[in-house]
């Protein structure tokens, strides 16, 4: 099963809104309320730097009885230094983002917070793609 | 047999089964079906929006009625902040405290003596560490929002009970203490702006409720208004501080913590609005969030009388006069323990599609084909609040896609042309008598 979701540029009045339905049909389906609750935060930062960094993306969640997979492809400027985009506080966003609290150098290193498993391949001035997978335990953490 | 009890109910002789209340409703629990809109418990959280929004007046709030003082020995009444703010700007708290008396009860309890109490409880628990940012348990509509929709927020409620339940636990250990009476023998009525308050004395977090019956505010206004034109004696002993009035207000509950990063956020669409942020991660920042149902807080309930803008106005001058005022504070209990939850507050599963994780799973594979296909129009028509929850109710066995008038409406489309091309079909043996008068030449050799 899986759904996608586009994802613009610089849309900050849509961001959030493929997250939101990414965590609806995660309830639907019934994921334990920990494997939600990171599943959502992920997704919400993948989202959100696709609209910070990117020109378009693609959304796309898996969902699995054992996990939860999210995978957000985008065409964009790419990650140079994937390591140093690992670290908090890091950040390209443009002051512009910054000044609307977006872009605080968190999105990365939340993503890898709440995921069990992270790809990330880039390629500079063409873009990223992220998979995060999270393990649905079904008896709590 | 009903599951849970909830005081939000359907008059089915008011309700005409038009889709105002199935739209507006924060988790989607309505639906209309055979001409009447149905409520799923499992998903009802007993806000009222119906109640406002309903056109037709068939959406009631379950309350309790007078009659119940009979069945106690003594009975105290405890009347919400939001009271005092409906009535004109010459009537005091004293004088409503004494109208209420007048009603039959015999003892008086204010639930602001309870927020305060509450207030210095929560003070004292932000000083510790918690997740952030902590959200108020005191609105128990909330409380049952997140309960249904946010589970995963659950532990970040303050573990501190609300002011009616600290309020009727004083109350019932005062009268206890002072007239020597046992405390079954003792009713404690909370006078409520809002059905969910009597759903949190029916149902409570956790193993009972000091609360024994819950009077709606309308119901008892009118007596009240009653009592206070005929008589304006009677005046009783307010001991409400002015910050715990406040809590009847949006803005309030904050205003009493003070000195913190506090957020407060009123109107159930807006809270959700908040919930998903935090859900999201956000709003590290806050330590505490004050969140209400009603727009403009307790005021707002539907239950209360007043225009909730007019009661906002009477309850701030009320807050300013009582400042001026510094009625002492009455000594609270000074053990923490005494003001927490005492059980933790658990998810509701009211949105899962199975209880089987591989079928739900397909069948919400099964909801986006399905929902790919509805026009999208969220028109309601189908007895359903948009067109996603009818895809859901399609695949959980509820509804059809011939619910969908539009679709209907395609069928009937394919059917009328299909009925005109057989029209033009004739058998052989009527084909000569057709009008261009060839049709049977083929047969004729």
């Amino acid at each position: 099963m899986n759904m996608e979701f586009n994802v613009r540029g610089m849309d900050f009045t849509r961001a959030g809104e493929a997250s939101a339905k990414i965590k609806k049909a995660l309830q639907l389906v019934g994921m334990e309320v920990s494997t939600i609750r990171k599943a959502v935060i992920v997704a919400y930062e993948a989202e959100l730097n696709i609209v910070i960094h990117a020109r378009q993306g693609i959304l796309t969640l898996f969902v699995h009885p054992d996990r939860v997979e999210i995978i957000a492809e985008d065409e964009g400027p790419g990650i140079p230094d994937i390591a140093l985009a690992m670290q908090e506080g890091y950040s390209t966003a443009p002051p512009h983002v910054r000044e609307m609290g977006f872009g605080a150098g968190m999105g990365l290193p939340n993503i890898k917070r709440c995921s069990d498993h992270l790809d990330i391949d880039s390629r500079v001035n063409s873009g990223t793609r992220l998979k995060a997978t999270i393990f649905n335990n079904i008896n709590g953490e | 047999m009903q599951k849970y009890f909830h005081s939000v109910k359907l008059d089915k002789e008011n309700c005409k089964g038009c889709t105002n209340c199935i739209k507006r409703c924060p988790t989607e629990a309505i639906r209309v079906r055979e001409g009447q809109a149905q409520i799923i418990e499992e998903r009802c959280i007993d806000c009222g929006e119906c109640i406002r929004i309903c056109p037709n007046r068939a959406k009631l709030a379950i309350t309790d009625s007078m009659d119940r003082l009979a069945d106690y020995k003594y009975t105290v009444v405890l009347p919400a902040p939001s009271l005092y703010a409906q009535f004109g700007p010459r009537v005091m708290p004293g004088q409503i405290l004494g109208a209420l008396l007048e009603t039959g009860f015999d003892d008086y309890f204010e639930v602001a003596v309870g927020a305060e109490a509450v207030s210095q409880s929560l003070r004292q628990f932000l000083r510790g560490s918690y997740p952030r940012p902590l959200i108020s348990s005191a609105c128990p509509a909330v409380v049952r929002l997140m309960q249904v929709r946010f589970p995963g927020l659950l532990e970040h409620i303050v573990p501190i009970d609300t002011p009616m339940e600290i309020s009727a636990r004083m109350a019932r250990e005062s009268v206890m203490r002072q007239h020597g009476i046992k405390d079954e023998e003792i009713g404690v009525f909370f006078i409520t702006p809002c059905p969910a308050k009597v759903t949190a004395v029916k149902q409570p977090y956790g193993d009972r409720s000091h609360v024994d019956g819950v009077i709606s505010m309308t119901a008892i206004y009118g007596e009240l208004l009653g009592r206070l034109d005929s008589q304006p004696a009677g005046e009783r002993a307010v001991l409400s501080p002015p910050r715990g009035v406040g809590w009847g207000k949006a803005g309030g509950e904050n205003h009493s913590i003070k000195g913190r990063s506090l957020l407060a956020v009123d109107g159930i669409h807006n809270v959700i609005n908040v919930l998903e942020e935090i859900e999201r991660g956000g709003l590290r920042d806050i330590d505490y969030v004050e969140a209400q149902s009603c727009t403009g807080g307790c005021i707002g309930g539907p239950l209360a009388p007043q225009n909730p803008f007019v009661s906002r106005v009477r309850m701030e001058n009320l807050v300013k006069r009582l400042k001026a005022a510094r009625p002492p504070l009455p000594d609270f209990p000074t053990d923490p323990e005494y003001y927490r939850l005492k059980k933790p507050i658990l998810p509701l599963q009211g949105l899962k599609l199975s209880s089987d994780l591989d079928q739900a799973i397909s069948m919400l594979g099964k909801v986006e084909k399905i929902s790919a296909d509805l026009p999208g129009l969220d028109c309601g028509s189908c007895g359903s609040p948009n067109c996603r929850a009818l895809a859901e109710d399609i695949v959980r066995g509820y509804a059809e896609t011939s619910y969908c008038v539009f679709k209907l409406r395609e069928k009937l489309q394919v059917l009328a042309r299909e009925i005109v091309d057989l029209s033009h079909l004739q058998p052989p043996a009527m084909r000569r008598d057709s009008s261009n008068g060839g049709g049977g030449e083929d047969g004729q050799k």
